[in-house]
């Protein structure tokens, strides 16, 4: 990746931050990344902001070896597509999870963590990521 | 309804440079390479060409250049003709193809050159890969941590699961690969490698290990169309294009409809095939895009080579090899030819015309080949282009 102007951070931050993407009122498709026109209603469509709940499963995921230098500090890491309990899916790393122990199927959940820090800048980039859903209530009571 | 008449197009000459790192040759040394090539085999003089387009995906990331349609037509002393880049990710070669077709087809102009060119190894193997990510969607993607192959690994680890594809098979289609272009003397990588070799190589981004994925290469390519009731003039072995179709899909794999299908490949492939008047069954060989294994497999199915999720048993098979039932990527593919981006889209056109000529080197020649179907992909399947070419 090459040099991002803080501005290009800054103007998806809110995204990122708290897994926004888009809904369309008309039709009640969910829309990841955020988009500003729905493909089924075009015209009649009336897209509106909302927020995902953050709970989906691991629908492919790759281990990642070779990598920018930006994240090659995380090397091997766990880069997979999760599938959002409401449709859309999204592009994530997957932490608190062994490399060998991540599954297609697999529940996740989101976590707010950082993403990468640009060289000699200062400027750090925060987002979501996915970690295996916490459901050990379950099985204790 | 259409006011022109589509007119018939014919490719008079091809040429390519050989592809890998050409220390002594820049942009346009390699520009200039395939253009004088492809020109003395035409037998025609520059003065004759009356429209340049150049597929060229990031000169300005890899070389500091930009403006290449002008600077290519200045190199090969083609100034004051128009000339034009386009650019389509790893697809800039096969959209020019598409677009230099258009002018003949339209009657607008009736000799046309059609580039590719692309010059990776001045830069570090870092920034060419930030290059070649420009590619994926930035924001989503590239953002949080995907790399390209690793786009690639999701579409393979998915079909993985889904379809039965195990890793064996990926390898194989490297080392079919690597054999094509063991007998191409314009190959990048001229070993062949064994099973194992491409099995246990390292990691990238599991499941795609370093033979699975192709390499940064220069090269260039050009060919020369012109139209069919006058192609004759120039050669006697006209190589006809029967129909070229372009299509687009989403940037981001992750609004894809099915990430196991390139849609933008099956919608090209079906526009080209429709206007070609060919089936499937009368193609004798097929150039496809696979920049990674689990592409080729991918792009046999959504070409209609096979149904979905059954393409991997054809590589398994050992149907793909020459010789068999349906010979792919004869030249080595992106895997073992190379992939100069830019020019990859026109180098897969040249490698048909040559092959429907009869003209490549012994032991990689399909027999009496008719017809033949070059396949470009840009990115991770955004824009896809397919060219069926006949003997004429
Ligand atoms: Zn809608």
């Amino acid at each position: 990746m090459s040099h991002i102007a803080p501005p290009a951070h800054w103007r998806r931050a809110k995204e990122r931050y708290r897994l926004l993407g888009s809904k369309c009122e008309n039709c009640g498709s969910t829309f990841f990344p955020p988009t500003k026109v729905c493909p089924k209603c075009r015209r009649k469509g009336k897209i509106a902001q909302t927020e995902f709940s953050g709970k989906g499963k691991i629908y492919s995921y790759t281990i990642i070896h070779s990598a920018p230098k930006m994240f090659e500090k995380y090397t091997p890491y766990i880069l997979a597509l999760v599938e959002l309990e409401e449709g859309p899916k999204v592009m994530s790393q997957i932490v608190d999870c062994k490399p060998e122990e991540v599954k297609i199927g697999m529940d996740v959940e989101a976590c707010f963590r950082k993403l990468f820090e640009q060289d000699g800048e200062g400027v750090i980039s925060y987002g979501f990521k996915f970690r295996p859903a916490d459901n050990s209530w379950k099985t204790s009571y | 309804m259409k006011l022109y008449k589509k007119r018939d197009v014919a490719i008079i000459s091809a040429a390519a440079t050989k592809c890998g790192e050409h220390w002594d040759k820049g942009l346009k040394d390699l520009a200039w390479e395939a253009g004088v090539k492809a020109v003395e085999e035409a037998g025609i003089s520059g003065k004759d060409i009356e429209y340049l387009v150049v597929g060229n995906m990031s000169g300005g990331m890899f070389v500091g250049q930009e403006h290449i349609g002008a600077l290519v037509a200045d190199f090969l002393g083609l100034n004051p003709i128009p000339s034009l880049r386009v650019e389509g990710a790893c697809a800039s070669g096969g959209i020019a193809f598409f677009q230099g077709y258009m002018a003949v087809a339209s009657g607008l102009y009736d000799i046309v050159a059609v580039g590719g060119v692309e010059k990776m190894t001045d830069v570090e193997q870092e920034h060419a890969t930030t290059a070649l990510s420009g590619a994926m969607d930035f924001e989503w993607e590239a953002y949080f941590g995907a790399t390209f192959p690793g786009i690639y690994a999701l579409m393979a680890r998915r079909y993985m699961h889904e379809y039965g594809l195990k890793k064996e098979t990926l390898a194989k289609v490297a080392v079919k690969n690597h054999y094509h272009g063991s007998m191409n003397f314009l190959a990048h990588f001229r070993n062949r490698i064994s099973l194992d070799e491409a099995l246990y190589a390292p990691m990238v981004a599991d499941p795609l290990g370093k033979y699975d994925c192709c390499p940064i290469s220069d090269g260039a390519a050009l060919v020369i169309l012109a139209p069919l009731e006058i192609a004759r003039k120039y050669t006697d072995t006209p190589i006809i294009v029967k129909s070229s179709a372009m299509a687009s899909d989403t940037l981001s794999l992750l609004k894809r409809r099915d990430i196991c299908t390139l849609d933008a490949t099956v919608h090209a492939a079906e526009k080209a095939f429709r206007l070609a008047h060919i089936e499937r069954s009368q193609v004798n060989l097929i150039e496809v895009h696979d920049c990674f294994t689990i592409a080729e497999i991918l792009a046999i199915e959504d070409l209609g080579f096979a149904k979905k999720g059954e393409g991997w048993k054809m590589c398994d098979e050992g149907q793909t090899y020459v010789g068999g039932n349906l010979p792919v990527n004869t030249d080595g593919g992106l895997k073992a030819s190379g992939h100069p981006v830019g020019a990859t889209g026109v180098k897969q056109i040249v490698e048909i015309v040559k092959q429907l000529r009869g003209e490549v080197e012994r032991g990689r020649q399909v027999n009496n080949a008719e017809v033949g179907l070059a396949h470009n992909v840009g990115g991770s399947g955004a824009t896809a282009v397919v060219t069926i070419l006949a003997r004429g």
